[in-house]
């Protein structure tokens, strides 16, 4: 078997969840495109057996897919060489059954990652395990996190420089937020470098230098907090990580701060809700910037951070493309972490604008949340402008396209009560659809006159991620089972298929053995936004799965539990 | 403070027997008194009273299944004993949210865990199987609380979760809420009929 010795994809693979370090989650195949993509046909489907929110990538390496579901975690591997792609083997890691208690946001996991001949993904409960591409025998796995703290982990590792790069989930539980960056051979921990705490804990030293002058200054991270709360505040690692080899820098998000109610942290809660650029040989910040400082609403910062070359002011400048949960879309130079721009892509009331002088949102006062209040229509949700699911660049079109929520909310904040490995919130929400009435949306951007070019509206949210191709096709899926390809210059829809649950999985694509290009996508609802069916909510309390009963209450009319891979060709 | 004696009920018989000057007015006045008082009755020490024995919740009581071999044999203990009252619901409210059960179950209609408002009890709706759930936890994610809550407030809490779906008396459940509205009413929801069953998908929480 030709196991290639990268990180990331050749042109007939993808073998890394966002398909490249820049997370640009573009492919250059182009035997599908909008002239034919009308005759895609299912080629085949595998179900996983498991009916949770499959919101994973399949990986495709060497004549294999990879595919991981959500709790317990199965990892199945199929052979493109062969007719209906029969199992090649299955590694079930057998996470603990109590992990599902501490999963904030149903039981989901992003994706397997492959480098080197070795596959590498985290538990629900805490662990990373490493398994060989080939044979499917484990090779390593070291225990991370703790459940009894709150602690879980969802997020799809990086693996850069032979260094796997994990980070833990549990905003919602009072967890202090971590990336850890492991060994590829044998697992044993390198570095660790906390969102919260003192400089030493967050890996900061002589080599920070961030832009603004609030993010300056000694020990900022125990500074913000009222005492102690930094050990309880979140700032978990769960989102996307990108890379640049030319500086030698990795780029994360961090999530919201721990509780929700942000009379119980006065201070900026540093460095939640904001982005990292680190140093990967050794852990240590090169800089920092904060989207939400003391934020009011759950918008964690943890959304990709897209690397691209755009021009600015008629000079090309190597920026990284981040789409917030507070609805804005920030244009940074990833070299020294100035915002270049920072536009809402969606409805939002809660920031009027953001200062680039000092970096700063400028929020409403009308809509900051307080005990004995209800606040009204509050734009954009907890859920934010967008959520986790990706989005994808064309260098093609120059849009960035994300899948995103148009959805509102009413917020009361009451005293939350730390109790360890319990929910750490103090917020009760409810949430309606945005201006328009349309819960979801797939926005093409353009980064360079910060203005939307196309959007469809949908029904529902988007919660998968996007794809685009060099085909000009964008391909993304709906709550309610869609899964669509659209031209990417203009945003029409040239094909359509139905799905027999919901998506929020994130779309592939590859050249497979048979020579023919393939488009992958794991159809299961679920997530967040897909609890209501997932998790069986009743919807007559509003405030059921944090607030989306009240979102989606008609989504079980529309679709129904499901985890199949659906992999579609030409005819 | 009202207890549960039969003497007040003796005095309400011999006002309604005696002849008419006491009136239609005063009848009401007795009436409305006999509810609340039911309705008050209450207790304040962890000790005796009408938590359910010590017995009932002895591991041998508590059953999970519906299937026993033959006729059913399973009383459902614990349950009459247990004290529903306003008191014990709104306290058992107060302490669902205080002990973050709301973060998992919100308002009765779930997230990460099960929705409690509705007819669905897979580990069963008994008063002594609701306690053992939360003092044992269960395998799919709900904690063990055992040494973290107190006894009698478990039971308080166990009086509020059963009053979710309806199982408790409509005078007794709270009419209104001082926080943010995000159902009906208690009482204008209707009483679920409790089945041991497992969610659609087969999953258990």
């Amino acid at each position: 078997m030709a196991f290639s010795a990268h990180a990331q994809s050749s042109a007939d693979e993808w073998a890394i969840p966002a398909r490249d370090f820049a997370n640009t989650r573009f492919s250059p195949l182009a035997d599908i495109n909008a002239g034919n993509v009308g005759s895609l046909t299912v080629s085949f489907t595998f179900s996983t057996g498991y009916l949770r929110g499959h919101e994973a990538a399949p990986i495709v390496v060497g004549g294999r897919m990879f595919i991981i579901t959500p709790y317990p975690n199965v990892l199945f591997a199929l052979d493109l060489r062969s007719a209906g792609a029969p199992m090649l083997w299955r590694f079930e890691p057998k996470p603990s059954a109590s992990a599902q208690g501490v999963a904030c946001c149903d039981v989901v996991n992003r994706g397997v990652t492959y480098a080197d001949g070795r596959l590498f993904f985290n538990t629900l409960d805490g662990q990373t395990v490493a398994v060989d591409a080939e044979s499917g025998r484990e090779l390593w796995r070291v225990k991370l996190g703790n459940i009894n703290l709150g602690e879980s982990m969802t997020m799809a590792p990086l693996v850069v420089k032979n260094k796997v790069l994990v980070g833990n989930s549990g905003g919602e539980f009072g967890v202090r937020g971590w990336l850890t960056a492991l060994d590829a051979q044998t697992g044993r921990q390198l570095w660790r470098a906390y969102s919260t705490g003192p400089d030493k804990d967050v890996l900061i030293g002589p080599d920070f230098k961030p832009f603004y002058e609030s993010d300056r200054g000694r020990d900022l991270g125990v500074s913000s907090w009222p005492p102690g709360a930094w050990q309880r505040g979140g700032g978990t690692v769960w989102g996307w990580i990108s890379y640049d080899p030319e500086l030698n820098l990795i780029y994360y998000g961090t999530s919201n701060p721990g509780p929700w109610n942000p009379e119980q942290r006065p201070g900026d809660n540093k460095w939640t809700a904001g982005v990292f650029a680190r140093d990967p040989d050794s852990g240590e910040a090169r800089w920092f910037y904060q989207f939400n400082p003391h934020d009011l609403f759950d918008y964690d910062g943890v959304n990709e951070n897209v690397l691209v070359e755009i021009p600015v002011n008629g000079t090309p400048r190597k920026v990284l493309l981040h789409p917030d949960r507070n609805g804005y879309l920030y244009v940074i130079d990833r070299a020294s972490g100035e915002v270049i721009s920072a536009k809402p892509f969606v409805h939002v009331n809660t920031i009027e604008s953001v200062d680039l002088k000092s970096g700063r949102p400028n929020y409403s006062q009308s809509r900051i949340p307080q005990v004995g209040k209800v606040v009204r229509d509050i734009c954009p949700h907890a859920g934010g402008g967008k959520d986790w699911q990706p989005s994808a660049w064309s260098p093609q079109t120059k849009l960035l396209y994300i899948p995103h929520q148009n959805l509102c909310q009413d917020e009361e904040v009451t005293p939350a009560n730390y109790i360890a490995g319990t929910p750490y919130i103090g917020a009760t929400v409810k949430m309606y659809p945005g201006p328009g009435g349309h819960r979801g949306a797939l926005t093409a951007w353009d980064p360079v006159g910060s203005r939307v070019a196309w959007e469809i509206t949908e029904n529902f949210p988007v919660w998968s991620g996007a794809l685009a191709t060099a085909g000009n096709l964008v391909f993304y899926g709906t709550l309610d089972g869609w899964f669509k390809a659209v031209d990417a210059r203009n945003g029409k829809t040239l094909w359509q298929f139905k799905a027999g649950s919901g998506i929020v999985g994130q779309p592939v694509t590859y050249r497979g053995p048979d020579g023919k290009q393939h488009i992958a996508v794991m159809a299961g609802v679920g997530g967040w936004a897909g609890g209501v069916v997932a998790g069986d909510l009743d919807t007559r309390d509003a405030s059921a799965g944090d607030g989306w009963a009240a979102a989606v209450p008609d989504l079980p009319k529309f679709t129904s539990k499901g985890g199949t891979l659906y992999v579609f060709s030409l005819k | 403070m009202c207890s549960r004696s039969s003497e007040p009920r003796e005095r309400a018989t011999a006002a309604l027997l005696s002849p008419y000057r006491a009136g239609v007015a005063s009848v009401v006045v007795v009436m409305l008194l006999l509810c609340a008082c039911e309705r008050e009755e209450r207790q304040f020490s962890a000790q005796g009273g009408s938590s359910p024995s010590a017995a009932s919740m002895a591991p041998a009581s508590i059953t999970l299944s519906d299937l026993q071999p033959g006729v059913s044999t399973q009383a459902r203990r614990g349950e009459r004993e247990l004290e529903v009252n306003a008191f014990s619901i709104s306290e058992g409210q107060r302490l669902y949210e205080w002990f973050n059960c709301n973060g998992c179950h919100a308002n009765g209609g779930g997230a990460i865990g099960p929705a409690l408002m509705d007819d669905v009890w897979i580990y069963g709706s008994a008063p002594a199987n609701i306690y053992a759930t939360i003092v044992q936890g269960r395998p799919n994610g709900m904690p063990s609380f055992r040494g973290r809550i107190p006894e009698q407030q478990v039971w308080q809490i166990v009086a509020y979760v059963r009053s979710l779906s309806g199982q408790a008396r409509k005078d007794a459940m709270p009419s209104r809420t001082d926080s943010m509205q995000v159902k009906p009413r208690q009482v204008a929801l209707p009483r679920e009929e409790p089945k041991s069953s497992a969610p659609p998908s087969g999953n258990q929480p």
